[in-house]
């Protein structure tokens, strides 16, 4: 009985026209269908006031020399540290061309401001947190899997692939830091 | 209908591997593209597919709000303001849902009074029936308990009276009520449960659901004459007859859905509710939501703290009983010149019950001037509500059982097609 | 099939519609409730209203300096004031925590916060992602300091009261002196807006009760309060507008969106409607 029925619809009008309408009618569903998604999806992005937390500021007199502080930022460890001069020293020295990621201790502190390292805590290779001061190379070492970071944060060795990401930043004043 | 043979014919290696597998796709086929539909169904017959995307549209908003909700005493207000003022899209996702709970209702009841006029719960169509009003009844729940989670004044005045309702109960009701609140008052832990309820239900009600359009497969759908289908000839097949329709009242109700979401958000809400609940101050007029007035009201008409509450769930549990309680022969009002007034002056008194409910008990519906003293009276709500309470029981328990014997119905067309090929001469002519 | 309202049906939903204009006028009669609120025609009024940028600005002038003493707006942050759509956005700062104004306006207030090194709680300036703080430590710190009421947050207060913006409006602009025979502590005041019953006060005649309620909070704004800074006649009328356009705006920050995504949502939906509706014809052509 459908084929009898259908025949009955297809008879009489113009099929161009005919189609035309049904293909505009189910695109039309179609697109309701997907814009509704885009709210649907859109709403797991980071809302207006996760956003909004994304940049602090930071006064770096807080921290004494060879220390550093965990502050937390946009839910993560952030290392800022204060380095000695022999730290620095290292850091500066090291043969970048060994490494495997390699990267200046200048590209990664601000100009004339080298005593402060700020950096991610978060290791590069599966997020733990690494442990200040530990390791080979007086940097930071990964409890997890045994990455080790120099004093400039570089990986140096263990499984991590890249070096400790180094956040977006500026110097407000001679102290202070603004992150993000 | 239960005697269709199976038309499904699976063309590609793939669709012959799964339907000797799992015949999920023949299933489909035969349920909603060859499924043999009355060709006379009106368009009151497209508010099952709206409650369909009714219910997936509140479990989709619902599921997505859950992402961002906090069911906590201290945090579900600012949470919710939060997915309003700082979540992505999550205005609109809020407003769709809280607004999607009065379509949804309103659909319903549409959907209902059109069962009722068309005598759509009559043999063979009882368990149908019956499954609707477990989802109505289930609905009720869950627009209760998804009402109490913004933790506003009147979510918590509605968990707090509506749980107290138990405790009229004798001898175990306050160590139910205590029970169901989980603690001395409606706190932390009543949040809690019903979060968890308000998240469950809806899956409860797809499951009834399915259920609902099984029994409606088995006995095939009712129809505006009532008679049933006698040959192909009554018929059209439902896609893309049935879905075309559908499809166009969805659209149309989807425009009144959005002239609500967009336009008047907040009508048909409560202002109280913008106030984080407070445990100490009741305010001055505890109203529910609209789709629960007439019940409300019924409630408040009988004095007795009790029978109030007896009568209450009375009134939901005589349209369970509506199948055995109809005594016609004839399914449809439109053959049924006596009953068709009793059935508009029902509708006109679950409206009325339903104003009565939003109002204060006291207040005069009409005033015949003032006593000596200065008083006015007149008509009160809860008199009216009396009235309107005592007709609505009457019009299930006296008038459909009676009313059903004594009534001569209008002659019947033998089949629908006679009816459609009628009314065609008529227009014409 | 050729209507889909059978008879009694329409008869149903006119017999509605009756009932309803029937039953509703005694409704509104009833006593015990404050004057009609009054509509002094706002900007964000209608499905094309929106919020009128100077309106808002001026608004919250009238907050900062007058309403900020007493209540709170725990849910707004001061970044809400340079995103899109509020009093003041930049299409320069697209992230509203760069707006130099809003930057300022933060700078005005202070936030508390635990001090990391001494555990003590210290202020320090706020910044653009902080909320507007409280002047009151806690609910009790602010009925103490208001003779027992505390006064309401403004974040969604044009959403919380009956009667909407044109209520607080109405709230602002009618404490009158006290009818003769009202017999009220000089700590609250008249008001003939207020949704509430006098009768218990009331010493004059008692089919007379005076309209209106009372309340704690004393007049607050009043003729030059606030100085505008765009020029703006500082009447008492003026300042309660804006303000409650700006209390609109704080409780509703997304209205104008809204507006517009349910124009474009509407639109598509006749739209839709109309090719379904020839797919419709084209299918049941024949079958009526």
């Amino acid at each position: 009985m459908s084929e009898a029925s259908h025949n009955s619809v297809t008879t009489g009008a113009d099929p161009s026209r005919r189609d035309f309408i049904y293909i505009a009618a189910g695109a039309g569903a179609a697109g309701a269908a997907g814009m509704a998604l885009i709210p649907l999806i859109g709403q797991m992005n980071p809302a207006a006031d996760t956003l909004a937390l994304a940049s602090i500021e930071y006064d770096l007199s807080k921290v004494t020399e060879g220390m550093q502080a965990v502050v937390k930022w946009r839910g993560k460890p952030l290392f800022v540290r204060h380095r000695t001069p022999a730290e620095i020293k290292a850091a500066q020295t090291a043969d970048v061309k060994g490494m495997r990621d390699p990267q200046t201790d200048a590209e990664r502190v601000k100009e004339g401001k080298e005593q402060y390292l700020v950096v991610i805590g978060v290791c590069t290779h599966l997020g733990c947190v690494p442990n200040f001061g530990g390791g080979e190379f007086n940097g930071w070492f990964c409890p997890c899997h045994g990455s080790d970071y120099d004093t400039s944060g570089r990986i140096r060795s263990g499984p991590a692939p890249l070096n400790l990401e180094v956040p977006q930043y500026e110097f407000l004043s001679d102290t202070k830091i603004k992150v993000g | 209908m239960s005697d269709h043979q199976s038309t499904y014919q699976p063309k590609t290696g793939i669709e012959k591997w799964l339907d000797s597998r799992l015949p999920i796709v023949r299933l489909a086929y035969d349920s909603f593209i060859d499924y043999p539909t009355p060709k006379n169904l009106n368009y009151w017959w497209t508010f099952g597919a709206i409650l369909s995307l009714c219910l997936g549209i509140q479990i989709i908003t619902g599921v997505v709000l859950a992402m961002h909700y906090i069911a906590s005493t201290d945090h579900a207000f600012n949470s919710i303001e939060r997915i309003m003022r700082d979540v992505n899209h999550g205005w609109l996702i809020r407003y769709i849902h809280s607004n999607g709970a009065s379509m949804f209702f309103f659909a319903v009841y549409i959907h209902m009074f059109r069962g009722l006029y068309y005598g759509s719960y009559k043999a063979p169509r009882e368990v149908l029936w019956l499954l609707g009003c477990v989802i109505y009844f289930l609905m009720i729940a869950t627009a209760f308990m998804g009402y109490v989670l913004p933790w506003g004044q009147m979510s918590y005045y509605g968990a707090v009276v509506i749980t107290n309702l138990i405790g009229a109960i004798p001898v175990v009701g306050p160590s139910i009520l205590i029970w169901l609140q989980g603690g001395f008052s409606v706190d932390q832990p009543t949040l809690n449960r019903f979060f968890s309820l308000h998240y469950l239900l809806p899956f409860v009600i797809a499951g009834v659901t399915v259920l609902h359009i099984w029994a409606l497969h088995v006995t095939g759908q009712n129809n505006p004459t009532g008679v049933e289908i006698k040959s192909k000839e009554d018929t059209v097949p439902f896609t893309p007859f049935a879905t075309i329709k559908d499809a166009m009242g969805i659209i149309l109700f989807l425009i009144m859905f959005a002239v609500f979401v967009f336009f008047a958000p907040e009508v048909l809400g409560h202002a109280d509710n913008y106030v984080p609940a407070n445990p100490l101050q009741t305010p001055a007029h505890i109203v529910p939501e609209w789709y629960m007035l007439p019940f409300y009201a019924i409630l408040r008409a009988i004095p007795d703290k009790l029978l109030g509450v007896i009568a209450m769930f009375a009134a939901i549990a005589v349209i369970f009983a509506l199948p055995w309680l109809d005594t016609s022969k004839v399914r449809s009002m439109r053959y049924r010149p006596v009953m068709r007034w009793f059935y508009v002056l029902f509708a006109i008194t679950c409206v009325a019950l339903g104003w009565c409910g939003g109002q204060l008990p006291t207040d005069l519906v009409i005033s015949f001037g003032a006593d000596k003293a200065g008083t006015p009276i007149g008509l009160t709500v809860t008199t009216l509500s009396q009235f309107l309470t005592a007709y609505y029981f009457a019009f299930f328990l006296i008038i459909m059982p009676w009313i059903g014997l004594k009534e001569e119905p209008l002659p019947l067309p033998a089949s629908i097609s006679e009816a459609v090929l009628a009314a065609h001469s008529k227009k014409k002519g | 099939m050729s209507s889909f309202l059978t008879n009694s049906l329409k008869l149903l939903s006119g017999a509605i519609v009756a009932v309803a204009l029937v039953t509703s006028a005694p409704a509104l009669a009833a006593g015990g409730h404050g004057r009609k609120p009054v509509d002094p025609g706002f900007s964000f009024e209608g499905p094309f209203g929106t919020f009128d940028q100077g309106a808002l600005q001026r608004g919250y002038k009238v907050y900062r300096e007058v309403c900020s003493a007493c209540h709170s707006m725990k849910l707004v942050s001061f970044r809400n004031l340079g995103q899109k759509g509020g009093p003041f956005y930049d299409p320069k700062y697209k992230n509203p925590n760069d707006n130099p104004v809003v930057k300022q306006i933060a700078s005005e207030f202070e936030t508390a916060e635990i001090d990391p090194d001494s555990g003590d709680e210290v202020m320090r300036k706020s910044t653009p992602s902080d909320r507007f703080p409280s002047p009151f430590k806690n609910d009790e710190a602010a009925k103490a300091s208001n003779g027992g009421a505390i006064p309401p947050d403004l974040s969604v207060i044009n959403k919380a009261r009956n009667g909407h913006a044109p209520y607080i409006y109405s709230i602002l602009i009618g404490y009158e002196p006290k009818p003769v025979g009202l017999e009220i502590p000089d700590t609250q005041h008249y008001n003939a807006y207020v949704a509430g019953s006098l009768a218990t006060q009331w010493k004059g005649d008692p089919h007379h009760v005076p309209a209106g309620g009372v309340l704690a909070m004393p007049p607050p704004l009043t003729d030059g309060r606030v100085t505008f800074d765009d020029g703006t006649p500082s009447t008492l009328k003026q300042q309660a507008k804006d303000v409650t356009t700006f209390l609109e705006w704080a409780g509703d920050p997304h209205m104008v969106a809204r507006k517009q995504t349910g124009f474009a949502v509407i639109l598509f939906l006749i739209l839709l409607g109309g090719v379904v509706y020839l797919a419709y014809r084209q299918t049941w052509k024949g079958h009526h």
